[in-house]
């Protein structure tokens, strides 16, 4: 959009998650794709499991999301051509620097967990199927924390997005888990610091399928695939910085 | 902050906003206007039930008309065939659908009273019913333009509709009020703020040219 | 010629009790009688812009005919515009001539540019007539034409109807002004209470009024309903 590129030949509908489009990945990679092969690239940015939803109706040629297990199931049941794995990035713990629930630098995810559930502190959760909401609830299954049950007043399940929901932490005073890309270009802080970061488990893969349904633009879809997963897509990807931060790391194939 | 109207992004949200909600006008407007008149003329069994039912839809929310229309144009409904699903094209259906109504049941009200006024000198010169309603139509026609502009505002205003069927995509489907909402979201305020600013000062000029026409007719032509 | 004009047995509603009569061409009639006497009905079913309850109406042939209410009700456009617009509802196709020569004979040819709703009561009513005028009707009604009027308006609009009658228009005219009804009859109809009470040359209605109604309401006694 304003850089002198290959003639437009055609463009594909991507359902891709609300996080990835508000980090700014998409500004920073699609005008290359375009340029390079004059394929438009239109996002829609829903929920993980909308996107994958939009898919299954077929309204999507590609979906690009972070939801493993949902994305595997979703090419067992015919819906998806292939997976193929693109790029991670992380999950923080963000919460308010008094540090109601005393998390005090812990590394430990687990450990963070119960000690918010144990001290009632303030905890915004997406509660929207989002692949974020999903790796949150799989994180208190970690803790052995049966959060449907345990959660009470202090547990608010705001049912928005990842800024919505950043929003509504600032302003509470409350801890969430957020990916870091958009907590990097979330202006709303607040009080808000990073309290729990670098834990293996939350590692957040993204894979992108292509929709298997006759009229979606499989050659056009496939290309934006292919692209990705390139030597040249996963150089794009990782030169994607905020602040000089990289939010993204490739890791296909 | 007074950059941002410096902005050409800004500028190109506010051109397809206008684009997408100028076409539903039009769009409306061709088919909400004979409807009302039609229904303010004419005299059939149903005709008040179908009074109060376009009464009432001129109150549809946004986001039931967006998510009807989502469905039907989605490739696992009817019209799926179209491929219009998250393109304007699906925009300006959702907003027509919206404020037809609001364009039909104010044309109703306009040429019925036109008609109470009128049914007896028009008869005793021997109009027929649909050559008295063209008649109407443009005798009542500074009423008409503003109830033309009535839809004109709401459909400007609304955001549920055009953000649940066009999807929001940046760079193609992203409208004023969509974009408001999410740079609001993000905590990225000045995009949201301008875009306000152009907003409202299109809704007053919308408000009150309506009112200044209407005045100004009626001083001239009584 | 579309005159006669047939009613037999027509009624309307509570407001016409059962009726027959015949207007003939010439003699302008007038039809008088006390506020809701039925004088407005009894003309619009005649004119046919109301269907009788039971009963006929029977014009001769077919023929134009026109009428004027007590309110004129003009569209939004020029004086001028209003007659072209009755011109053509009525089929003529070279309509600017004809309305401007209307125009000119109820004395309006300077406002013809002007927006017809801006003009005075007067003005509008004399625009109704010119309208009717240029269609050239057999027969005119007129429901309280000067009602709304002040007296120098009303006497205007009389000479207009005047010209109609000796241009060969049958006129057929509701009203409860006595004076008027003098000046312009030929025949008075007497309405009370939705019957024909009397029917009578008009200097004979005024001197020698059969019923005790006609002669109350000429005296000024009978109540407005």
């Amino acid at each position: 959009m304003g850089l002198a590129h290959a003639a437009l030949i055609g463009f594909i509908t991507v359902a891709s998650t609300t996080s990835t489009e508000q980090s700014g990945l998409f500004r920073h990679l699609l005008p290359i794709f375009e340029q390079k092969t004059g394929i438009q690239v239109r996002v829609v940015a829903l929920g993980t499991g909308q996107a994958l939803d939009m898919g299954k109706r077929g309204d999507a040629d590609v979906v690009f999301v972070h939801a493993r297990a949902l994305e595997e199931k979703f090419v067992a049941e015919g819906y998806g051509v292939k997976r193929f794995e693109v790029m991670y990035n992380d999950f923080i713990l963000v919460g308010p620097k008094s540090d109601p629930a005393g998390i005090g630098g812990s590394k430990d995810i687990v450990v963070a967990l119960k000690k918010i559930l144990q001290s009632r502190a303030a905890f915004a959760s997406r509660g929207d199927n989002s692949g974020t909401h999903f790796a949150e609830l799989e994180l208190w299954k970690a803790a052995g924390i049966d959060i449907a049950r345990e959660k009470g007043p202090w547990y608010r399940d705001t049912g928005s997005g990842m800024g919505p929901t950043l929003n509504i932490a600032s302003g509470m005073n409350a801890y969430a888990l957020a990916d870091r890309g958009t907590w990097l270009s979330f202006k709303n802080r607040g009080n808000l610091a990073i309290s729990v970061e670098g834990d293996k488990r939350l590692f957040n893969q993204y894979g992108v399928i292509l929709v298997n349904k006759a009229h979606v633009k499989k050659e056009l879809g496939q290309r934006f695939i292919d692209w990705l997963i390139s030597t040249e897509g996963q150089k794009a990807i990782a030169d994607y910085t905020i602040d000089g931060q990289q939010l993204f790391f490739p890791n296909a194939g | 902050m007074k950059d941002i109207f410096l902005d050409l992004r800004l500028w190109e949200i506010v051109a397809l906003s206008l684009q997408v909600s100028l076409s539903a006008v039009v769009l409306a407007t061709a088919l909400g206007l004979p409807l009302g008149a039609a229904v303010a003329v004419g005299r059939f069994p149903g005709r008040h039930a179908l009074i109060v039912l376009l009464n009432a839809l001129m109150g549809l929310p946004p986001v039931v008309v967006g998510l009807v229309v989502y469905l039907l144009l989605s490739r696992a409904g009817p019209l799926g065939e179209l491929g219009l699903l998250f393109t304007p094209a699906a925009m300006v259906v959702a907003q027509t659908v919206l404020i037809t109504p609001i364009i039909a049941a104010l044309t109703r009200q306009a040429i019925e009273d036109a008609w109470r006024e009128y049914e007896e000198q028009l008869r005793s010169l021997g109009a027929s019913r649909m050559s008295a309603a063209l008649t109407l139509v443009w005798d009542t026609r500074f009423s008409l333009l503003t109830a033309v502009l009535a839809g004109l505002g709401r459909a400007s205003a609304e955001v549920g509709a055009v953000m649940i069927v066009g999807g929001n995509i940046d760079g193609v489907t992203r409208v004023m009020t969509t974009t408001i909402a999410l740079e609001t979201s993000k905590g990225d305020l000045p995009l949201a703020l301008g875009l306000g600013v152009v907003l409202i000062a299109m809704v007053l000029v919308i408000n009150a040219a309506a009112m200044v026409i209407k005045e100004a007719a009626q001083r001239r032509y009584g | 010629m579309i005159l006669p004009l047939r009613l037999e047995a027509v009624s309307f509603l509570d407001v016409i009790k059962p009726l027959s009569l015949e207007l003939a061409a010439g003699p302008s009639t007038i039809i008088l009688g006390a506020n809701g006497a039925g004088k407005s009905v009894l003309m619009r079913l005649m004119h046919g812009l109301l269907p009788p309850s039971a009963g006929t109406i029977t014009w001769s042939s077919n023929g134009r005919q026109a009428m004027v209410f007590q309110r004129p009700v003009m569209l939004r456009r020029s004086a001028l515009d209003n007659v072209i617009y009755a011109l053509r509802v009525a089929g003529v196709a070279a309509a600017e001539r004809p309305a401007m020569d209307a125009l000119k004979e109820v004395g309006l040819a300077e406002l013809a540019h002007r927006p017809a709703r801006v003009l005075s009561g007067g003005e509008q009513q004399r625009l109704a007539l010119a309208r009717a005028w240029a269609l050239h009707p057999e027969v005119l009604f007129l429901d309280e034409p000067t009602a709304s009027l002040d007296p120098s308006a009303a006497r205007e609009i009389e000479n207009i109807i005047r010209a109609f009658d000796a241009a060969g228009t049958k006129i057929v005219m509701a009203t409860h002004n006595l004076g008027q009804a003098r000046r312009l009859a030929d025949e008075v109809i007497y309405l009370h209470q939705g019957r024909v009470l009397e029917r009578t040359p008009v200097a004979e209605f005024f001197s020698k009024p059969a019923t005790a109604e006609a002669a109350a309401f000429i005296k000024g006694e009978l109540p407005w309903a």
